[in-house]
């Protein structure tokens, strides 16, 4: 890879904290356990991406052949192992995303950022990608940036979330189109004495 | 249609609290110790006699399966691994239960492991998660300081520990032994059965993989009683059931609703019907990606459980409806799932990484039609060497929406290659 990568890395002091917690989690001498989350730990810490020199400190916290975190590291999609942009915009557009439209969310991040597929933007702001199913299927069309969901979305509420965020604004995650959940967009149909207002109304205005 | 009053998730669309008061007020945690002084064979009879089957997609009955972790604890510790890898295209579910009815797991994961002798249960979510994970670990953490799971669970003198791991973005790991080897922190690729795990499981010593739906049911059951749940639906196909309907319908949703109901009444019902009716209805994926596809003729009266969809060579898997009207490129759409597993094998087994790829560069001309007509042939052919021949089900997942495609919508596929071999003749 052609890639600057930092000479040396450590964990810092919190992050020790919240790794020591993690490994705790499994029993004694099954530390290795523990490589998938101390991977994310430098990851978040080193600003979205792994560089080498943390594999080498987490095979050595956790008695590992470096070799072994690099194929962990190499294995899972979330697991960025060059930089992304400041915004990691990933679009699903497996099946339920797709029959929804996700072709016009993959156009509407092009619009506001410039990246097509795999890009990230000149100034370092955005990077988009397009994922595989990201499990939020009744809320389609969805895309993930860093860690939240954007739901329900279409091409004028995409360019709304991502202009906000390039505005330095946060933007409101979850449903885009004014649905608590997963609940039907019409009032719910089942469970509405317990839930009367969110009742679907009846006769019903499509 | 399901009565109010046998819906287990009675927040599932999150309206109330999911923390402890809530969950407390909807009636978890109401007599835990009670539950567990049942006893371990009681807990794992009544689980039968209610006939659950598995929520993860291949429905095996959950209480057969508790049955098979050893009678007695040996030298090697038992452990419940719940998966949370929630993954399979269309399914979004345990995703509702994590960030909604968290307690519901939690609790769950407490009778379950106590009836096979498990002081640790390991719930793996996927990666992506990362609300629902916050939200999960926030109700373990209330659960522990509630003295409801630790040393001395809900009194019973039971230490249980519940640990929430976090995957990072693998289909894979939704198979039970390649989560096993990811929570021993590697990469996940799928181990041969026998041994099955609950005979070597985690870190060599026994264990159960249950989906999360299954867990959190189980304390509803097993106070409501085994007659109560199997006497929803039909006989083998029982119990209440979260659907997910997405794709082209008016109301995209997720519902509990009772094993059996006729696909049509759960997406007219719900889901406020097929965008531009019923009769714009092309076809329904039933149950997730990995199912065959069904056109409109057979779901039109097909009912929504495993023995009706299996009869029409498709299947329940995670209740996963997708839905497409006739505006859809239904070659298109199977393609894109082909690209999905492509890109979801391990690559461990020769016949599901080579063959996902070849599936997937054939589909991709099946759809632009730049194919031969007895190429249909061969990739029928091929999907067949696949299916049966790899560790996991990946293959078989892989191979199955194409040969829903080929028996169902074969006419679509050869009019593409015609009007693709009519266009370039016309061109020349």
């Amino acid at each position: 890879m052609n890639i600057e990568q930092p000479s040396s890395f450590a964990f810092s002091a919190e992050n020790l904290e919240k790794a020591k917690w993690h490994i705790a989690k499994y029993p004694d001498g099954r530390q290795q356990s523990a490589v998938m989350p101390l991977l994310d730990l430098a990851q978040r810490q080193n600003g979205g991406w792994i560089p080498q020199a943390a594999i080498e400190v987490i095979a050595d916290m956790l008695d590992m052949a470096s070799i072994r975190v690099y194929e962990v590291a190499t294995f899972y999609t979330m697991y960025n192992l060059k930089p992304v942009g400041k915004h990691f915009v990933q679009v699903c557009t497996n099946l339920p995303c797709w029959l929804r439209g996700s072709d016009q969310i993959m156009a509407a991040c092009k619009k506001v950022t410039g990246c097509s597929n795999g890009e990230t933007s000149a100034d370092g702001d955005f990077t988009v990608l397009e994922v595989e199913c990201l499990g939020a299927c009744v809320n389609a069309p969805m895309m993930q940036i860093g860690d939240d969901y954007y739901e329900d979305l279409d091409s004028a509420t995409t360019e709304e979330v991502l202009t906000a965020l390039k505005a330095g604004q946060k933007p409101k995650v979850g449903s885009q189109s004014g649905r608590y959940t997963c609940e039907p967009a019409g009032g719910i149909t089942t469970l509405t004495d317990r839930y009367p207002d969110r009742a679907a109304k009846a006769g019903g205005d499509d | 249609m399901l009565a109010d009053k046998d819906r287990i998730f009675t927040n599932i669309y999150g309206f109330d609290s999911p923390w402890l008061d809530g969950a407390r007020a909807r009636g978890d945690w109401d007599g835990t110790n009670k539950l567990i002084e049942l006893g371990r064979d009681k807990i794992i009879d009544e689980m039968k006699e209610s006939g659950l089957r598995g929520r993860g997609g291949a429905g095996f009955p959950t209480g057969v399966k508790w049955s098979f972790m050893p009678k007695e604890i040996g030298t090697r510790p038992h452990y419940l691994v719940i998966n949370a890898d929630e993954g399979e295209p269309g399914t979004c579910k345990d995703r509702e239960i994590m960030r909604s009815e968290p307690h519901k797991l939690i609790e769950g994961a407490l009778v379950a492991s106590f009836a096979m002798g498990a002081h640790a249960a390991y719930c793996y979510v996927r990666g992506e998660f990362h609300h629902e994970i916050d939200c999960l670990q926030r109700a373990v953490d209330e659960a522990y300081e509630a003295g409801l799971i630790g040393d001395d669970a809900c009194g019973t003198g039971w230490k249980f520990d519940f640990y929430v791991h976090s995957g990072a973005g693998a289909y894979i790991c939704g198979e039970e032994t390649s989560l096993i080897e990811s929570l021993e922190g590697k990469k996940g690729q799928p181990r041969l059965k026998p041994p099955f795990p609950a005979g070597v499981g985690v870190w060599g010593c026994p264990t159960t993989v249950n989906n999360v739906e299954s867990i959190a049911v189980a304390p509803t059951i097993l106070r409501r009683g085994a007659d109560w749940f199997s006497g929803i639906g039909r006989p083998n196909n029982v119990g209440t059931k979260l659907f997910n309907i997405s794709g082209h319908v008016n109301q995209p949703c997720t519902v509990e609703e009772e094993m059996g109901i006729p696909l049509k009444e759960l997406i007219e019902r719900h889901a406020g019907g097929v965008r531009g009716g019923w009769d714009n209805l092309l076809c329904v994926i039933p149950g997730g990606a990995s199912v065959p596809v069904l056109p409109k003729s057979i779901c039109d009266d097909v009912l929504m459980d495993f023995d009706s969809l299996r009869e029409q060579r498709s299947g329940l898997g995670t209740a996963a409806v997708m839905v497409m009207d006739k505006s859809t490129d239904v070659i298109k759409a199977i393609a894109r799932l082909s690209a999905f597993y492509k890109h979801e094998s391990c690559g461990q087994c020769t016949p599901c990484r080579e063959g996902t790829g070849w599936m997937a560069r054939v589909m991709q001309r099946m759809v632009s039609g730049d194919a031969h007509i007895d190429e249909i042939d061969t990739l029928e052919e091929v999907t067949r060497q696949v299916e049966g021949h790899t560790i996991c089900a990946l293959g078989d997942a892989a191979a199955w929406p194409i040969q829903g495609l080929i028996r169902h919508f074969r006419p679509e596929m050869e009019k593409r290659i015609l009007d693709n071999i009519a266009r370039r003749s016309a061109a020349e």
